[in-house]
């Protein structure tokens, strides 16, 4: 009774289970998978695209908000994704274990024994010959990497057990890209920083502008390097008209410092430089003015490279100056700095070529509140211009300053002045380490060639039976595809029929 | 240190694959014709016709012209010619006809002439009408050997999914009892099931491979191996929808009809990727050149 209650007890898990790892569920969960994939690629994501999902807020708030209750804008790590995978992962182990078990025992076990009916096999041929040829075959059959047994008058053989291996590796290593790429991240991070020309970096988490570390992350990692940018090199192409302006190369050139040994070293794109413990990546570069503002009373109020920001191909870069400090009034500033500057005909600027051959800076004067005295922390590379006042610019009481390299411009209302001392080059550098990375590739590697073996090796099995009769019958049977079958048995058939000559 | 592209030997290459859509209008224009000549003849004939060898050498002038186009676009840019969306289109179409021509020689697959030499002139049609651009050096993102390896195993992986793909939809004509006398001398169903696994397979592989090269290259040039850059999603889709294929066939009543449902959704997939994905969607794969 007990036993009974207890069976009917495990009765509906028995079914989950044996649903779950069922070959037909798999195949809908990974259809699911390809799936719920797919918005992934239509709605900007977090971790890839952290601007568009910031844009899709700014521009459709409401259905953002609805997107962002759906996880859509974080489809790889949402509950439904996760599910799906994991489900899948489940339903792989469930199905894998026990083929495990099976091709363990196949593998241990001797070939099956001779089918009755030979003639019933998808590939069957025949020899007519009175000399004995079991003893012969077997050593062809060995020979040709068959696992063989002599059975009376017959000879079984099977090989190819390396296609059932290969798919069962296959999906073990995938479990273990899982685990790397899991394990992988949480060990890993990364870090951005915006470094000028001259600028150093010294790896401490205060120095990186952005940084993202993995759940496992410890600031002990940071290994303790240094490095500055001493140049930045863009190469355009000047010598195919159709492809003027196009660039060929980045190359940021920097000295970095490890235990105080000095090495100069080039970081390019697709080319990083190796630190201890990370990896320097070349992301981005653009122009920082040399800026220096004087306010109403002569003080100093803003000095430096400033980041332009670049908005086109030819290098027109968008930066903003903010002195809080500034005496009479807050001084804010939107500056345009154009490389090749061209003047349009509706008297607006444009940039005709990337490289500085004619650099113009423009700027338009804002006095006001900048907004920086409350607390809330503000974009530095915008302008609230809501509490503020254009004095200078196109649409203002004073045209646009125009400042070419070297100039000093008055400011309207004797706010001061503005130079533009020099010209300097930025570059965004990323700095990252994940230790996942080799244990991933090593795992994806085993698993394209299980694959292989899998998909390409035919596992085979063939016998030989010799009749009373002079009749030596020989057939053959695949598991699963395998297009070579009948000319494969003509091989052996060949064979045969040779060493009978013999 | 600049690469001299040459613009004339590129505009040469333009008139060499223009050409070869020539070849492939008057072969897909016999074979056609020759199709429609099957359907009176009674039963299925494995002997290739006098019409079909025309065809044939049509299909192979237009191959090897196709081929001399793409080589000298390549000359033209001084690299391999497969780093924007008009290139990987010739390329691919190039080594569609040329794995198509080689099987040829291994198995009979004369039954989808029609449909290859069809497709190959709709891409090459696409790519000189829509995707066509100048020859331009390589921008940094692309200079790495990496571009050799990724992209010709993507651009060969799609050769061998486009083969199998008419062999899906030649099955499902089939067992849909569409075109019943045409479809009575093609292979039974059962081969042609089996043709267009053998394709999708060897397909499948290498696409795995494009797959695990490209995240080599994603960690050298952004710093993370995978990212879920829109590319990067569809070509993890393409992956999971051919897997899905591989297992339905291993599975009791889902090979057949659903398989071969499963293989040409993941080909419309192929189709979706580049085509869809490359222009509208955005992403770091920005090398469309459009």
């Amino acid at each position: 009774m007990a036993t009974q209650s207890f069976s009917k007890l495990l009765f509906w898990p028995r079914w989950v289970w044996r649903q779950l790892t069922s070959m037909r569920t798999a195949l809908f969960l990974l259809l699911f998978l390809a799936l719920a994939a797919v918005p992934g690629s239509v709605y900007p994501q977090r971790s890839a695209d952290p601007n568009g999902v910031r844009l899709y807020y700014s521009e459709q708030p409401e259905l953002a908000q609805v997107l962002d209750s759906l996880q859509l804008f974080d489809v790889y790590t949402s509950v439904w994704f996760s599910a799906i995978y994991i489900l899948l992962f489940i339903s792989l182990v469930g199905c894998v274990v026990p083929r495990t078990k099976v091709h363990w025992e196949a593998m241990l076990a001797k070939p099956v024994q001779t089918p009755k009916n030979l003639k019933r096999m998808p590939a069957y041929t025949e020899i007519k010959s009175d000399s004995s040829v079991i003893e012969s075959s077997n050593q062809i059959l060995k020979k040709l990497g068959f696992r063989t047994e002599v059975q009376g008058n017959s000879v079984s053989a099977e090989r190819g057990y390396i296609k059932e291996t290969g798919n069962l590796v296959f999906h073990y290593a995938l479990i273990g890209v899982l685990i790397a790429v899991g394990l992988g991240g949480g060990y890993s991070y990364s870090g951005q920083r915006v470094l000028v020309e001259g600028e150093v970096f010294v790896n401490n988490l205060a120095s990186y502008d952005a940084f993202n570390p993995g759940v496992f992350f410890d600031e002990e990692v940071l290994e303790p390097f240094k490095f500055r940018l001493d140049d930045f090199e863009v190469v355009y192409d000047l010598q195919n008209l159709a492809n003027r302006g196009t660039p060929i190369d980045f190359i940021a050139s920097i000295t970095q410092t490890v235990d105080g040994v000095d090495e100069a070293v080039e970081v390019r794109v697709n080319h990083p430089a190796p630190v201890p413990g990370a990896n320097i990546f070349l992301t981005g570069n653009g122009f920082a003015p040399v800026i220096t503002l004087r306010d109403g009373q002569g003080n100093i109020s803003y000095s430096g490279p400033t980041i332009f920001l670049p908005q086109d191909g030819n290098m027109t870069s968008l930066g903003v100056i903010k002195a809080p400090d500034a005496l009479p009034e807050q001084v804010g500033i939107i500056a345009f700095f154009y490389p090749t500057a061209e003047q349009l005909e509706s008297g607006a600027y444009t940039s005709i070529y990337p490289d500085p051959f004619i650099p113009l800076m423009t700027m338009n004067v804002y006095t006001g509140d900048l907004g920086l005295d409350d607390g809330i922390p503000r974009n530095v590379y915008a302008l609230d211009t809501t509490e503020m006042e254009l004095v200078a610019g196109r649409d203002g009481p004073n045209p646009p300053l125009l400042l070419e390299v070297g100039d000093v411009v008055q400011l309207p209302d004797n706010l001061g002045s503005v130079s533009f001392d020099g010209l300097l080059r930025f570059a965004s550098l990323d700095i990252a380490y994940n230790p996942g990375g080799i244990w991933v590739l090593a795992f994806s590697m085993l698993a394209l060639f299980a694959l292989m073996a899998s998909l390409l090796i035919p596992r085979r099995r063939v016998w030989v039976r010799q009749l009373e009769d002079g009749t030596i019958e020989l057939a053959a049977l695949a598991r699963g595809d395998d297009a070579k079958l009948d000319d494969f048995l003509l091989t052996v058939k060949t064979r045969i029929e040779n060493e009978i000559a013999k | 240190m600049t690469p001299v592209l040459n613009e004339p030997l590129s505009q040469l290459s333009l008139l060499f694959v223009s050409a070869s859509m020539g070849f492939l209008a008057l072969a897909l224009m016999v074979f056609s014709f020759e199709l429609a000549q099957l359907v009176k003849t009674e039963g299925a004939t494995k002997v290739i016709t006098k019409g079909e060898r025309v065809g044939f050498i049509l299909l192979w002038v237009a191959t090897i012209i196709l081929g001399t186009g793409v080589v000298l676009r390549g000359i033209a840019a001084g690299r391999v010619p497969w780093a924007n969306m008009y290139e990987f289109a010739i390329s691919t179409a190039f080594l569609m006809l040329l794995i198509y021509l080689t099987a040829m020689s291994i198995k009979d697959l004369k039954f989808i002439a029609t449909f290859i030499s069809g497709f190959a002139l709709v891409i090459l049609f696409a790519s000189v009408s829509l995707f066509y651009v100048e020859v331009k050096t390589l921008m940094p993102a692309l200079q790495s050997y990496w571009l050799v390896i990724h992209v010709v195993v993507a651009v060969l992986a799609t050769g061998f999914f486009s083969i199998a793909a008419g062999l899906h939809i030649a099955y499902l004509v089939k067992a849909g009892n569409l075109a019943k006398r045409l479809m009575n001398v093609f292979p039974t169903l059962e081969q042609l099931e089996r043709l267009a696994y053998r394709f999708n397979v060897v397909g499948f592989v290498l696409w795995s491979f494009t797959l695990i090269a490209g995240a080599i290259w994603a960690e050298r040039a952004w710093h993370r191996y995978w990212g879920w850059d829109t590319k990067e999603v569809w070509t993890f889709i393409i992956w999971v929808l051919y897997a899905g294929y591989l297992h339905a066939m291993a599975t009791r009543g889902w090979s057949g009809k659903r398989a071969a449902w499963l293989g040409l959704i993941a080909f419309l997939s192929v189709i979706f990727n580049f085509t869809i994905v490359n222009l509208f969607f955005k992403g770091l794969h920005v090398y469309s050149g459009l």
